[in-house]
């Protein structure tokens, strides 16, 4: 994966209340719980740090309250962060004037939101091309770019619907659609499947994870579905109460969660369906072992193999043997 | 708490008891202690704010300058203004364009002729895609023509058509100001409530001084009283955004401008709609009204044959401004409803715009028609139907057959339930009264609202006009008992009935849709003049609220609450009693609190049948043109109308944080 940071986020606060950046200057920049709730504010965001990489799917995951949508909209600054620093493409976002943010905002972000937000007097291929419109691009070019794009949203025949007319996942394609219409660099998705039904949900990622396939985005990526999260991220945040608790893979959080708070949302996944043979592997090298298996495969699909020969030899994406796995170790993990 | 609550109620009866003592015998209390302030406020101490706020205004118009311009240049600008586009609406609909001046004047081209606008209706009409809307409006319109309404029905229609597009964009400015500014809201906010209860009588005497007798004052007076709605249902519609639309308005990259024209304002466009109805309905409502101060038309019509006692004509003019009324309103609700539908194809320029283009050729062949035959440029006056004399002799039919019956009627209720009320208002010393008025305050509100309550009612005090406050109260009082006693439990029927719903509904939205004079002429009729003709009228104009709200309390409650209350047991009369109607009664009382403030509004037009209260006042500051009587008497007006506001409110919010319902 490209280490490239995209967008560094430095120290974010937010806070709401009277005068919020005299009281946490005057708190040393860092106060506690306690004395923020003591000094009648609110908290959103408490001191967040991160960096997004370019073309990683970011997951910021944490309950209704947890801050990851105000963090999101700070980073797009739709809202004003108390203090910290954003950088996007090593620009300052905090010192861009107001012509300077909607021209990165033109040209280089979009967003999809979770009640999809579509404009109902607009048909869909007026909502798809609302962002040029306003860029006064002509309307040939404009809806030129819109069909590409409700192709790619799977949208045909539906151009001249408007949004009512439309089922909710039907919906949230043209509100991916419209995001994607100045071909943006940073994707912001806040919740964007939340509201549609589950089996639909499940549609709508296996679809994203398609788009983001061949468009290779830089994405951020907020839900409160843990499941969700595994299923999406490259690398996935768990905010509580305004804080980041812990960054990391997938597996990261599985195998080496933070807290317990961490721990409690990791404890009812199907974990055999989610980690590697990799993770679990013993690094004794079984050289006689004619069964093999790789290293990157999950740990479900190789069960029957482990489970019928009793033990079986781990290879990596050369061929060479890296490991083995004995069926008392797997049997050991799954009943853990 | 128990505790508290029983001393409350001790607190209460005393209380109670004390009013009623002093109802009694607070004539021989102030006799018998020499002191007859306590029933009468002594006039030297009353304040002239009449006087001043005359001289202020006088000021104003004759030395006022602002250093380039004086203030009269100003008003004259605004006019002028006005007068343009009305001038011209004025030349198409009634006179045509004219060469020359007064008598000598040629006419060079005809107004449109009575076909043509037929056919504006019709096209407008077709555009809702509603057969019997269609029928209606052209109804409506040949109506005017066949009953010989067209000349005066022209004319109000045209002050109608200036009237309401600068009301709806005045009004959308100024609420999209708001929007924008935290401060101006505030601002707005308190004038828009006085706009909305200071009586209108009150401020066409500013506006007649300022800007003369003459269909521009008229229209100026008419998007006064119209444009609030306006701004509220404005301000309103915006601010309920949903915030994603918003954010994804501003993520896509929109100016500020580009935020608010492409997105804010398209989005509420269907809620601004309901705005630009209430300005229609308004702006008819105001037609009578502005005749006092010079608008031609069906409203001048009106008030000519009431003042003449021409029970006939006045029916037939009042029947003609409810019948552009309803027209009117059904339109303008429609287009509001007005589904949008996927268009499967790019439409051409002809095809969008082929009912206009039919339209304009419609006129003009009609025009060139009406050059040969007479026909089609004047509703031919042989066909044309006289109602008046009908109108004539079905009131004299009724009041020769049924005049001992009415009359019965009118003294029972008179004497058994409205004379007690006035006693009881007149009776009681004017400081009880205002420690009671601030006492409620107090208890509904904390000490802000007693403050507001207080303050109010020092004011109405020191003006003089307590005695004509207390029949004000009392009048709307007895107006809003009857109202409540009828209303509520139609509207209890209506919520718990659909087909009663229906019925009811239609009833009502017509009952609305009545310009608040209108009401006057029936009564007139069959009662004559005097404070019980004005109750009827009241009653009659203020029903509706206190019908809808508590239909829409009864019938709005959580599904799962009846069940739950069916489960265990309760019969139909039992839900009723015991689960519907406490839940309802917060909303039932926002329904009393709008009959209360219809009621208000009216009682100041029932000041023609010759009240004594508060309107009276109101009116003769109008006929005499006396600034200063006419707006503090107005004010007294809506101070009462505030107090009673705040108060009812106060209860109803207080009522439903209880309940935890919003």
């Amino acid at each position: 994966m490209n280490q490239t940071p995209k967008l560094i986020c430095k120290n974010v606060w937010k806070l709401y209340g009277d005068n919020p950046k005299e009281f946490l200057q005057s708190h040393n920049n860092n106060p506690n719980k306690e004395i923020i709730k003591t000094g009648g504010y609110i908290q959103a965001i408490r001191n967040a740090s991160l960096e997004v990489y370019e073309n990683e799917i970011l997951v910021i995951m944490g309950l209704s309250g947890s801050g990851k949508s105000t963090l999101v909209r700070c980073m797009s600054r739709l809202v004003e962060p108390t203090i910290g620093e954003i950088f996007f493409e090593n620009i300052d976002m905090g010192k861009l004037s107001k012509n300077e943010l909607i021209e990165i905002r033109r040209h280089k972000m979009g967003m999809v939101f979770q009640h999809f937000a579509l404009f109902p007097h607009r048909t869909v291929i007026e909502n798809i091309a609302f962002p040029l419109e306003i860029q006064g691009i002509s309307r040939r070019d404009r809806e030129k770019s819109a069909l590409e794009i409700i192709e790619l949203v799977g949208l045909q025949g539906r151009e001249n619907y408007f949004p009512k007319e439309l089922s909710g996942g039907q919906q949230q394609r043209v509100g991916i659609g419209r995001s994607l219409a100045v071909k943006p660099e940073l994707w912001f998705l806040d919740e964007p499947f939340s509201a549609l039904d589950p089996l639909i949900r499940k549609e709508m990622q296996n679809e994203f994870l398609k788009i983001q396939n061949t468009l290779k985005k830089t994405i951020i990526f907020i839900t409160h579905d843990f499941d969700e999260a595994i299923k999406l991220a490259d690398r996935i945040i768990i905010m509580n109460e305004g804080r980041i608790v812990q960054i990391g893979s997938p597996e990261d959080l599985i195998m080496k969660p933070a807290d317990d708070y961490v721990k409690e949302f990791t404890e009812d996944l199907p974990r055999e369906r989610l980690l590697s043979v990799k993770s679990i592997m013993s690094n004794e090298k079984d050289l006689n072992n004619s069964t093999k298996v790789n290293e990157d495969e999950k740990i479900f699909s190789i069960l029957e193999k482990v489970l019928s020969k009793g033990s079986v030899s781990v290879i990596d994406k050369s061929n060479n043997v890296v490991g083995s796995l004995s069926k008392e170790t797997v049997s050991k993990f799954i009943n853990n | 708490m128990k505790k508290n609550k029983i001393s409350n109620k001790i607190i209460f009866i005393s209380l109670t008891i004390l009013t009623f003592l002093f109802y009694l015998y607070g004539k021989e209390i102030a006799n018998y202690f020499d002191s007859k302030w306590l029933i009468k406020y002594p006039k030297h101490y009353s304040f002239p704010f009449a006087i001043y706020t005359s001289s202020f205004v006088k000021w104003l118009i004759n030395d006022a300058s602002f250093g380039l311009f004086s203030f009269n240049d100003l008003t004259r600008f605004f006019a002028w203004i006005i007068e343009q586009p009305y001038n011209v609406v004025l030349a198409i609909f009634s006179k045509g364009i004219l060469k020359g001046q007064g008598q000598d004047a040629i006419q060079i081209m005809e107004p449109l002729s009575w076909i043509s606008v037929v056919g504006i209706f019709f096209t407008l009409a077709l555009y809702t895609r509603d057969k019997f809307l269609i029928l209606l409006v052209v109804l409506s319109i040949v109506y005017l023509a066949v009953f010989d309404q067209w000349q005066s029905s022209m004319i109000t229609l045209s002050s109608i058509i200036i009237a309401v597009p600068i009301g709806v964009v005045l009004g959308i400015l100024f609420g999209i100001l708001s929007y924008k500014s935290k401060i101006l809201e505030q601002i707005i906010t308190p004038i828009l409530d006085l706009m909305q209860t200071v009586p209108v009588f009150a401020y066409l005497v500013p506006i007649l001084v300022m800007f003369g007798f003459g269909p521009v004052s008229a229209l100026i007076a008419t998007i006064i009283y119209a444009m609030p709605p306006m701004v509220r249902t404005t301000l309103l519609a915006l601010n309920n955004i949903d915030p994603q639309l918003k954010e994804s308005g501003i993520m896509s990259g929109c100016t500020d401008r580009q935020l608010m024209w492409k997105v804010l304002i398209p989005v509420s466009k269907p809620t601004l709609l309901i705005g630009v109805n209430q300005v229609i309905m308004l702006s008819l409502n105001m037609v009578i009204i502005a005749s006092m101060i010079g608008a031609g038309g069906l409203g001048y019509d009106v008030l000519a044959s009431l003042r003449r006692l021409d029970i006939g004509g006045g029916i037939e003019s009042g029947i003609a401004i409810v019948v552009i009324a309803i027209a009117l309103d059904r339109l303008s609700q429609s287009f509001a409803n007005l589904p949008t539908l996927s268009k499967k194809t790019q439409e051409k320029f002809f095809t969008k715009y082929k009912k206009i283009i039919f339209l304009v050729f419609y006129i003009i062949g009609i025009y060139i028609l009406g050059a040969f035959f007479n026909f089609f440029k004047l509703f031919p006056k042989e066909l044309m139907i006289d109602t008046s004399l009908f109108w004539e002799e079905l009131v004299k039919y009724i009041n020769i057959n049924y005049f001992d019956n009415l009359e019965s009627f009118k003294i029972t209720l008179l004497t058994f339930f409205m004379l007690p009320i006035k006693k009881f208002f007149l009776g009681i010393p004017w400081p009880w009264f205002i420690f009671i008025i601030t006492i409620i305050g107090w208890y509904f509100g904390k000490i802000k609202l007693a403050l507001l309550c207080l303050m109010m009612s020092i004011f109405i005090v020191t003006t003089g006009l307590w005695e004509k406050a207390m029949i004000t109260l009392y009048l709307c009082g007895s107006s809003v008992i009857i109202a409540s006693i009828i209303g509520i439990p139609l509207g209890i029927w209506a919520g718990l009935s659909r087909r009663a719903n229906k019925i009811l509904t239609a009833f009502i939205d017509t009952l609305q849709t009545l310009p608040s004079f209108v009401y006057l002429i029936p009564v007139v009729m069959l009662f004559r003049v005097g404070d019980f003709t004005a109750m009827i009228a009241v009653i009659l104009y203020a029903l509706a609220p206190a019908v809808r709200y508590t239909a829409h309390g009864v019938k709005n409650i959580n599904n799962q609450i009846v069940e739950a209350a069916l489960i265990s047991g309760c019969s139909q009369r039992q839900l009723l009693f015991k689960i519907r109607l406490p839940l309802a009664l917060p909303e039932i009382l926002l329904g009393i609190n709008q009959t209360i403030m219809l009621a208000l509004s009216m009682l100041v037009i029932t000041a023609l049948v010759g009240t004594r209260d508060l309107g009276q006042e109101v009116y003769i500051g109008l006929t005499k043109a006396d600034i200063g009587r006419g707006l503090v008497a107005g004010l007294c007006v809506a101070f009462i109308s505030i107090i009673a506001d705040r108060i009812i409110k106060a209860g109803s919010n207080n009522l439903k944080n209880k309940y935890g319902i919003k």
